[in-house]
């Protein structure tokens, strides 16, 4: 391609539960090249797992069938690429359901890579030391669910090389399904760190959908994002030396500001000179932030250098499960009563029930998220009791849930609201291995 | 001499990775990088609140972006897979480094 010309990439999904319509709003009108789904984290990998071990034909993103269905069609008539890690612990079968979707659409000839080689599971034995975190597998008590390694743009490149119009895949870095694209369309080398780091700056922008459209800014009075509730995902017009504009849809809601952009260059980010990818160790350093227009940065001068010698892997184990129930106090002395409740509770439960697992009790409106910053309370006339207990027996979790529902007759007075959740839980800790270790598939399907 | 919060004079946004928190924490105006500069220090989001932040904290500067990056080691309560904090991630520790005087 001419070196004046741009690629526009757009972003579908942040998260595994972002929001739809915006997504096909981009697919039907964004004009895009390639429209990119991020939706794994930590915990929705080793969710995947489960969901697999539970049946071997599930443990994709619960959303693709409904996302596909929305946008499969726009991209097909516009030229758009999607790129997506909905795979999750399966992409083989998120494959062959979007294969079945396409054929619903009648969009025969549909070109979806199944791109595999992540789970690594078979590499991760008892001994496995941790990166993170003192100890080794054996160490951490719990069944292991599954193990991923975050592959890069060499995992990506030969379905786009073979001219996929959808790719599935699982665990891939994050900024890597942005950078791929671009890595194939200007023909960049695979050591030009320069060029690596820029797109890797543009893809880590990128990533996390609406935060650096507006959203998870706003903070009324002081930043102000008009039409939140319309808010658009964000498009990256990238130019052939990396350097790039953040924009989104003209009649979208939120904003693209130096402000948005500078919280996201930082977000989940360590050392601003070297953050590690597979593909390259990015350096955000020396970025400018240039406003060029109404909802237009233009980013420059991000560098890169040698990518890391091993890869990451992240290791599921099943955590066992959560549970959180809660009452809530209001009028006057709420205060003193919500307290009774807490006493009365951690009594119940430690002294007299003996349950096993991690305990917490908050009061929400006095001090709950900072408590362990132990900043002054709130005084409020309206408290929720919320208790958490974390346990691998599910007889615990269930008699905390009798006990907190038990208030609302045997505890202070006035209590009402009670409400009892139980949430499977995960626990993951990373790990390093050696490159060689590691070598991604491709697997063509055709509608 | 008046008694601000940062809150005021910059604004933030918190991350996390496994059991570290970052905050990056940035002055609406370029003038008062200098102070925030000055006054929010690694030491100083240790000492304010020495339970919670128990691990090392790393302060980044990004001069001229007028922007500090904080990183956290052991900040989240075992993580967003182990906390039994309702805020697992610890998004909220923008807001508390926020709330923090600032001498003017």
């Amino acid at each position: 391609m001419s070196s004046t010309e741009t690629i526009r990439v757009g972003c579908g999904a942040g998260f595994s539960s972002d929001r739809l319509g915006p997504a096909i709003d981009l697919a039907q009108r964004g004009a895009l090249d390639y429209l990119v789904f991020e939706c794994i984290g930590e915990r929705t990998m080793a969710f995947g797992h489960r969901d697999r071990m539970l049946d071997p034909a599930r443990g994709y993103n619960p959303q693709l069938r409904a996302r596909m269905r929305g946008v499969l069609g726009h991209c097909h008539a516009n030229g758009t690429t999607i790129i997506t890690n909905m795979g999750v612990a399966n992409p083989r079968a998120a494959a062959l359901l979007v294969i079945d979707i396409a054929r619903e659409l009648g969009l025969s000839g549909l070109k979806v890579a199944c791109v595999e080689g992540d789970d690594v599971t078979h590499l991760i034995g008892p001994d496995t030391v941790f990166m993170d975190h003192p100890g080794a597998v054996k160490d951490v008590g719990l069944r292991m669910v599954g193990a991923n390694v975050y592959l890069g743009v060499e995992a990506l490149l030969p379905a786009l090389q073979a001219g996929a119009d959808v790719v599935i895949a699982g665990r891939i870095a994050d900024p890597a399904l942005f950078l791929s694209p671009l890595v194939h369309r200007f023909g960049w080398a695979l050591d030009d760190w320069t060029a690596l780091g820029r797109g890797t700056l543009a893809g880590h922008l990128m990533e996390c959908g609406m935060q650096i459209t507006g959203g998870y800014f706003a903070n009324p009075g002081f930043k102000d994002v008009p039409r939140l509730a319309d808010c658009g995902f964000p498009i990256a017009e990238v130019a052939a030396d990396g350097s790039f504009v953040i924009t989104k849809l003209d009649d979208t809601g939120g904003c693209v500001t130096p402000a948005t952009v500078k919280e996201q260059l930082l977000y989940e980010v360590h050392d601003p000179a070297a953050y590690l990818t597979p593909d390259v160790t990015a350096n955000f350093r020396g970025v400018s932030v240039t406003p060029v227009g109404a909802d237009r940065v233009r980013l420059t001068g991000a560098g890169g250098s040698a990518r890391p010698e091993k890869l990451k892997v992240t290791i599921g184990f099943d955590g066992g499960f959560l549970g959180e129930g809660g009452v809530s106090y209001a009028g006057p002395n709420a205060r003193a009563r919500a307290e009774l409740a807490a006493d009365v509770i951690r009594e119940r439960l430690t002294r007299i029930n003996r349950l096993g697992g991690d305990l917490r009790i908050d009061l929400i409106g006095l001090n709950a998220l900072h408590q362990t910053a132990e900043v002054p309370v709130s005084d409020s006339a309206d408290i929720r009791l919320h208790v958490a207990l974390r346990s691998t027996d599910r007889d615990d979790i269930d008699m905390m849930l009798w006990e907190v529902e038990s208030l609302l007759c045997c505890g202070p007075a006035g209590g009402g609201g009670y409400r009892g959740q139980v949430t499977p839980c995960v626990v993951t800790h990373s790990a390093l291995i050696a490159r060689d270790q590691v070598s991604p598939t491709l697997e063509m399907f055709v509608a | 001499m008046s008694q601000k919060r940062i809150h005021d004079i910059a604004h933030a946004r918190a991350g996390d990775k496994g059991n570290t928190s970052n905050i990056s924490v940035w002055a609406y105006d370029p003038k008062d990088y200098p102070l925030l500069k000055r006054q929010l220090t690694a030491d100083r989001i240790k000492r304010a609140f020495p339970k919670l932040f128990t691990g090392t904290v790393t302060r980044y500067e990004m001069d001229d972006l007028h922007g500090l990056n904080f990183v956290l080691l052991d900040a989240l309560e075992g993580g967003v897979n182990t906390s039994l904090n309702l805020d697992s991630h610890g998004k909220s520790f923008s807001y508390l480094i926020l709330g923090l005087p600032i001498e003017t």
